[in-house]
C-alpha cells in the first residue's frame, strides 16, 4: 500500500540483531528476525526513535541527496525553521536564505513564512469552531500518524490545516508557476528537513492526496555546505520573509504562543505526546484549547536530521528571531481559505487489533493472557520481541514460538538434562542376569 | 474471559494503571472508540474513588464480545448517603486531595454517566461495591 512508505529503513549489513531499537519504539514497531531488525510497516510512523538509539547506526532514513537539483530545471529550496539554530553567530534567517541560493536554488521559499500563515489560520479556524472543544496541532506527522493507529476518538480533534512545508510547497511552486511560465513538473519544490517524519510524509501526505513537496534533502546533508558559504552570504546580504513567529515554530512551544491563548500546551518527546494523548482520550484534560505535540524532544530542533543539540539549538534560535519584527505574513480574509485545508479525510486504521473478528480476537487474547503468565517478564527482548506480552502476541499471531523465549529454552534444556542424568545413573537398557545371585537366594 | 487488578490505597501516581492498562486490552479486542471510553473512563473514576476513600481494593472486569461488567470491591467506610454521592459536585474528599486536582465531586455522576448500568452495595464501616454495565453498542 503506497501510505505506507516509510523514510526509516535498515541497513542489514549494519545490525547485529541487538534490542536496543525493539525496546525503544513506542508503537513496538520492530522485532528481530534471524539476527536482524525488522520494521512492521503498518506499525511504524516514522519518529526516528530508533535510528537516535542504535549504536552500530544501521537504522537509518531515506531522502535525497543534492544530486536531486539536476532533475528540475527551476529548484526552489524550503528550509525548515530549525535550520536557522544550526548555526553559530548567526545573525538572521536572511544568511541561510542567500546561503542557500549560492548551493545553486534557483528560488527560495522560507517553511517560517508558511508557518505565520498556518498560525493565523489556525487563529481564524479556532475563532470559528467549538470553544470546549480542544484542538491538537496538525504540524508533526508522526503525531498525526500515531492518532490515525491508536487514539482514533481524537482523529476529530487534529487541526484540519495543511502543515507549514506542504503550505509552503504549494506557495512556492504556484509562485514560481507565474514568475517563470514553466509547467509544474519542471519545478522542484525541495524541502530541508529537520526529521524522518516529514520526510515520509510527502510519500503518503497527511490531509490530502499528493504532496506539493518534490524531493526531500536533511539538514545534516545540507549543512555542511552551507557552513562553507555563510560567510560569502553575510556579503551579498539576502531577504527573509519570516518574523519571529515562524522562526519560532522550529522549537517546541512555538506553534502555540503564537496562537494568542493563554490555554495551549506544548509537550514534546514521543513518550510525554502519548501521556497527553492517554489523558485527552479519558476526558482528563480539561479547559485546554490548543495542544501543540512534537514526537522530538525540544520540538524540531530535536529531529534525527539535525545537527545541534536540541537544548542548544533552542538557544540559537531564540538569538536569531531577537531583531525580526513579530511577524511579517497575514492572511487577508477573515475566514480560513479553503486551499489551506485538509481535502482528503483521516481514516483511523486499527492495526493494534488481533483480529478484526471478535469472537476470533477473544480466543487470541485467552491464549496471549496464557502465555504471558507463562514467559518470565523480564522483558528482556532476546526473544526478538520488545516484551514478554509482544512475544506471547506473536505466538497468537503465528510469528514465533514459545522456545524463542531463552528462560523457557533453559528450562526445557534443564528438563531433557534432568531426564538424560536419571537415564545415565540407572544406565540404559537391559542388564545381564547373574546367575551367581540367583544361586545364592536359592539355597 | 476476565481481568483483575488490585488498586493500592493512598498511591495517586497508580491510579489509572487498571483502566489504562484495559483499555488497550480492549482495543486489541476491537471494540469500538466510543465503548472504550466510557469503560475507561468509569473504571478511571472508579479507582481514584477506592485510592481516595477506600486505601484500595480489587477490580474484576468481565468482557465479552456484548458487554463489559465491572465491579469494584473495596473494604472503605462505606459511602454514607448514596444520594447525595451522585449528585454532581457533591464531595467529602479532603483538602489535600482536592488541591492534587481531585475531589470536584464529578466521581460517581460520571460512573453513572459512562454506564448502562450500576449499582453500589454500601454498609458503613464493611466496605463498598460497585458494578457496572457497559454494552457493547
Amino acid at each position: 500500500m503506497a501510505d505506507f512508505i516509510h523514510s526509516v529503513t535498515l541497513d542489514k549489513d549494519k545490525c547485529l540483531g541487538c534490542t536496543n531499537c525493539i525496546k525503544r519504539c513506542p508503537t513496538s514497531a520492530i522485532r528481530v528476525e534471524n539476527g536482524k531488525a525488522r520494521i512492521i510497516s503498518s506499525l511504524c510512523i516514522d519518529c526516528g526513535e530508533c535510528i537516535r538509539v542504535c549504536p552500530h547506526h544501521a537504522k537509518i532514513a531515506v531522502c535525497q541527496g543534492f544530486d536531486v537539483l539536476n532533475d528540475f530545471e527551476y529548484t526552489i529550496a524550503l528550509p525548515a525553521p530549525s535550520l536557522y539554530a544550526q548555526f553559530n553567530n548567526l545573525e538572521g534567517p536572511e544568511i541561510v536564505v542567500e546561503g542557500l541560493r549560492i548551493l545553486g536554488f534557483d528560488d527560495v521559499f522560507e517553511v517560517a513564512q508558511a508557518a505565520e500563515l498556518v498560525s493565523d489560520a489556525t487563529r481564524k479556524y479556532l475563532k470559528g469552531s467549538d470553544p470546549d472543544m480542544t484542538i491538537i496541532s496538525s504540524a508533526c506527522p508522526t503525531i498525526s500518524r500515531l492518532i490515525r493507529i491508536r487514539f482514533p476518538d481524537l482523529i476529530g480533534n487534529l487541526l484540519p490545516l495543511l502543515t507549514p512545508a506542504e503550505l509552503a510547497g504549494k506557495l512556492a511552486k504556484e509562485r514560481a508557476m507565474r514568475e517563470t511560465g514553466l509547467p509544474a513538473d519542471k519545478i522542484g519544490t525541495i524541502f530541508i528537513s529537520p526529521c524522518t517524519a516529514k520526510a515520509s510524509s510527502i510519500y503518503s501526505p497527511i490531509g490530502l492526496e499528493k504532496s506539493n513537496i518534490d524531493a526531500v534533502i536533511s539538514i545534516k546533508d545540507v549543512y555542511t555546505r552551507l557552513v562553507g558559504v555563510l560567510n560569502q552570504a553575510q556579503d551579498t546580504c539576502g531577504i527573509s520573509d519570516s518574523g519571529r513567529v515562524g522562526v519560532s515554530w522550529g522549537s517546541s512551544g512555538g506553534e502555540g504562543a503564537a496562537l494568542l491563548t493563554d490555554s495551549y500546551l506544548a509537550a514534546d518527546g514521543i513518550e510525554n505526546c502519548i501521556k497527553v494523548l492517554n489523558e485527552m482520550e479519558d476526558e482528563k484534560l480539561n479547559n485546554i484549547r490548543f495542544v501543540e505535540l512534537n514526537a522530538c524532544p525540544g520540538g524540531c530542533v530535536g529531529g534525527v536530521f539535525t545537527v545541534e543539540n536540541p537544548f542548544i539549538s533552542r538557544v540559537k534560535l531564540t538569538s536569531v528571531r531577537k531583531y525580526l519584527p513579530p511577524y511579517k505574513n497575514i492572511i487577508r480574509d477573515d475566514l480560513v481559505p479553503d486551499e489551506y485545508r485538509w481535502s482528503s479525510e483521516m481514516e483511523y486504521r486499527p492495526v493494534m487489533e488481533l483480529d478484526p473478528d471478535m469472537e476470533k480476537a477473544f480466543a487470541m487474547m485467552e491464549e496471549v493472557e496464557r502465555l504471558t503468565s507463562k514467559l518470565p517478564g523480564l522483558n528482556c527482548g532476546s526473544c526478538g520481541s520488545p516484551s514478554c506480552r509482544t512475544l506471547a502476541e506473536d505466538i497468537v499471531r503465528g510469528y514465533s514460538t514459545e522456545n524463542a523465549c531463552v528462560f523457557v529454552l533453559r528450562d526445557e534444556v534443564q528438563h531433557i538434562a534432568d531426564l538424560l542424568s536419571k537415564i545415565s545413573g540407572i544406565g540404559m537398557g537391559r542388564k545381564p542376569i547373574d546367575d551367581k545371585k540367583n544361586d545364592d537366594r536359592s539355597k | 474471559m476476565t481481568f483483575n487488578y488490585d488498586v493500592p490505597g493512598d498511591d495517586f501516581t497508580r491510579a489509572g494503571e487498571a483502566s489504562g492498562d484495559l483499555k488497550k486490552k480492549l482495543k486489541k479486542l476491537g471494540f469500538p472508540s466510543s465503548v472504550i471510553r466510557r469503560v475507561s473512563i468509569a473504571l478511571y473514576e472508579g479507582e481514584i474513588n477506592m485510592v481516595i476513600h477506600a486505601n484500595g481494593g480489587h477490580i474484576t472486569a468481565d468482557v465479552n464480545t456484548d458487554e463489559i461488567n465491572l465491579t469494584l470491591a473495596d473494604v472503605g467506610p462505606g459511602i454514607p448517603d448514596i444520594e447525595k454521592a451522585m449528585q454532581d459536585g457533591y464531595s467529602t474528599a479532603s483538602d489535600q486531595v482536592r488541591n492534587l486536582g481531585f475531589g470536584a465531586g464529578m466521581g460517581l455522576p460520571n460512573m453513572k454517566r459512562n454506564s448502562d448500568e450500576i449499582s453500589i452495595e454500601t454498609e458503613l464501616g464493611v466496605g463498598t461495591t460497585v458494578r457496572m454495565k457497559i454494552l457493547n453498542q
